[in-house]
């Protein structure tokens, strides 16, 4: 037995010994398990580590450096927004469900909105100009979040440089948001009925040259990886999941399209006027990490495809409305740029507080009230950059959702964890992992 | 119930779920036939696999565009077996949980969203089931990935899955005391103050319904 270490004190329990390791005192760790005769270590990776994407707690059964059993504890970020939806409006739900997974709020927000649309009978209503705002607002959004796992996944396997450059494209992705929303992220930008107000002046031409400088800068990222031989045997043949496994897991996204199965709901199952456009599922049949990354890199490119097709039609709609014409259900007030900052427009508040007092009532009713939506249960699914989104909404009629549940993609593939890294090494679980591209904001909701 | 306050409020207005809310329930009858798109081939080829269908699906609902199948909660296992085997429904997209407090006898409900890849169709099934037997079969035999959705819905409304390999809390802390989703569980939260005024939590604002 080695001297007291204040920095890794062990104590007895009925499990075993159980140390506690802060870091740097590995030594005496070692000492201390080398007096022990069991091969059996189990360790706990997390929730604080800096290779586990996140909040994720990964409790490890090891036999050396061999992984014999894998279990993930979540819920650290668990913030009951479906129950806090369950007692704000229909509108005020979008500034919940954006914050779920906080990169891909767009994805959050348009499943939502859809659901509602779809209890409401509006979907056919909505405007087309609504639609292509949100098509190219969710393929910009995929490619910050594609530019997220593929920078963090390649920095937590030791990769520093291709994160700098993920992040300079996904700083233009951003500054695009801000240009149009507002905000960088949450932005709540899409609304039940449409989306909150039009593209600012000038917008479609700067993220025509935004989408040039990507395309070029994205060569820069896959040469990176792609012609890193290191990258390559951390990911080739790493955490193998074929169709089989898949299919019960119910996994969905780049995961499964990995196994060669051609599976987006984009084309499938189109939503938001998807069959007018013309891209590629991309597809990898290497059902490893490698497989994965590489189908997130492909997808940029058709992501950028569609917004320039997506441009083009908002170039042929110039002036059409962004939100349903039934004014019962449409935000009041047009928000325009004052002085102090986003707010509704001058003439608007000239009209309900100078002219019309029906026009004050029905801002008022909206606004603190908001609008009823008919009995009823939908489920609608939408392509995530991680899979299938699906908002199972219920309303028992009255101005708010009776009950909402987020069927997250990030929360069902994490179970193929166990599957991808039991028998591998240690090393190998941060590329399954990363692979996955878990978001724990939305797996804990 | 007649309306009445402002707004339409009705009742107390209180919206903690304590106050005697009344909720009723979106209760639908069964759908007539034909039920439109695929919807009649499902339930065709359901009818033809299992020959129990009539005994085990109590109700068909086809609602804005969805078809779902209320199942017997003895027969799910049986119905899921058919479903996935025969109709290849392949994938199941979780489970989640629906309290109705004023439906005696039929407080809880399971709703499992399926969805077939060769066929591209999707179905739902929908389990209620009693607050005080709140049990309902596992069907990780049958999806693997309902494992942690069983989980959650469990940690969330107390539903009870029978087989589940390891039921355990997911989300909330292993000691916590109640299901946070039903809607006897209060929502909680501390009024907020600015400038002098006084704002109370979500919960106990008015409802507008």
């Amino acid at each position: 037995m080695t001297t007291f270490d204040p920095y890794a004190p062990s104590r007895e329990t009925t499990e075993g010994t159980v140390f506690s390791v802060t870091g740097g005192d590995w030594d005496s760790l070692v000492q201390e398990i080398g007096s022990t005769k069991e091969e059996r270590v189990v360790v706990n990776m997390g929730p604080q580590h800096p290779s586990t994407h996140g909040v994720l707690r990964l409790i490890l059964e090891l036999e050396g450096e061999t992984v014999t059993e894998v279990r993930c504890g979540i819920g650290y970020l668990h913030t009951g927004i479906e129950k806090n939806m369950e007692f704000r409006s229909w509108t005020q739900g979008t500034t919940f469900v954006t914050r779920m997974d906080y990169l891909g709020p767009i994805f959050n927000e348009t499943a939502y909105c859809l659901a509602i649309e779809k209890l409401l009978g509006i979907t056919n209503d909505v405007p087309e100009r609504a639609s292509v705002i949100r098509v190219m607002m969710m393929e910009l959004n995929r490619i910050s979040s594609h530019m997220v796992a593929l920078g963090t996944g390649a920095l937590e396997l030791g990769a520093i440089s291709p994160m700098f450059f993920a992040f300079r494209e996904r700083e233009i992705v951003l500054d695009l948001f801000e240009m149009i929303s507002g905000l960088r992220m949450n932005m709540a930008y899409i609304r039940p009925g449409g989306v909150q107000q039009d593209l600012p002046e000038g917008a479609i031409p700067k993220i025509r040259e935004a989408v040039k400088q990507m395309r070029k800068n994205f060569k820069d990222n896959t040469s990176l990886l792609v012609g890193n031989s290191i990258w390559l045997k951390r990911t080739q043949g790493i955490g193998y999941l074929d169709l089989a496994g898949a299919t019960t897991l119910g996994i969905t996204g780049p995961v499964l399209r990995a196994t060669g199965l051609p599976w987006d709901l984009r084309k499938v199952q189109p939503y938001c006027g998807y069959e007018n456009y013309n891209f590629d599922v991309i597809t990898a049949d290497t059902c490893d990490v490698y497989g994965r990354f590489l189908i997130r890199m492909n997808e940029l490119e058709q992501s950028l495809r569609i917004i320039d097709q997506a441009l083009d039609k908002l170039e042929d709609l110039e002036g059409a409305p962004v939100m349903v014409a039934d004014k019962k259900i449409a935000w009041p007030a047009q928000l325009a740029l004052g002085g102090d900052g986003l707010g509704n427009s001058l003439n608007h508040i000239r009209e309900i507080m100078g002219t019309s007092m029906e026009s004050l009532i029905h801002h008022f009713k909206l606004v603190t009230e908001g609008f009823h939506v008919p009995a009823g249960q939908v489920y609608q699914a939408i392509e995530s950059p991680r899979g299938e989104l699906g908002a199972q909404v219920v309303s028992d009629g009255g101005t708010r959702p009776y009950r909402m549940h987020f069927r997250e993609p990030s929360f069902n593939n994490l179970q193929a964890t166990s599957a991808m890294s039991e028998g591998g090494m240690i090393a190998d679980i941060i590329g399954a992992v990363a692979s996955i591209d878990p978001v724990m904001g939305g797996v804990d909701r | 119930m007649t309306e009445s306050g402002m707004f339409g409020a009705r009742g107390t207005g209180d919206t903690s779920g304590y106050g005697g809310l009344v909720r009723t329930p979106a209760s639908t009858g069964s759908s007539e036939r034909p039920y439109g798109g695929y919807f009649d081939e499902v339930a065709d080829d359901l009818e033809r696999a299992y020959p129990e269908f009539s005994h085990a699906i109590e109700r068909v609902v086809v609602d804005r565009g969805e078809l779902t199948l209320h199942v017997k909660r003895e027969k799910l296992v049986e119905v899921s077996l058919v479903l996935r085997d025969s109709l290849k429904f392949e994938m199941c997209m979780g489970v989640s949980g629906i309290h109705y407090p004023n439906n005696t006898g039929r407080e809880l409900v399971a709703v499992y969203p399926l969805l077939s890849m060769t066929k591209n169709r999707r179905v739902r099934l929908e389990v209620s089931v009693s607050d005080s037997d709140a049990h309902i079969p596992s069907l990780v035999e049958v999806w693997a990935g309902n494992n942690w959705h069983e989980r959650e819905t469990f940690d969330m409304f107390g539903i009870i899955f029978d087989g589940h390999p390891g039921l355990t809390r997911i989300l909330m802390p292993d000691d916590w005391q109640g299901h946070p989703q039903r809607k006897d569980y209060a929502l909680g939260g501390i009024p907020v103050e600015y400038k002098g005024a006084t704002t109370p939590p979500p919960s106990d604002r008015r409802s507008y319904k």
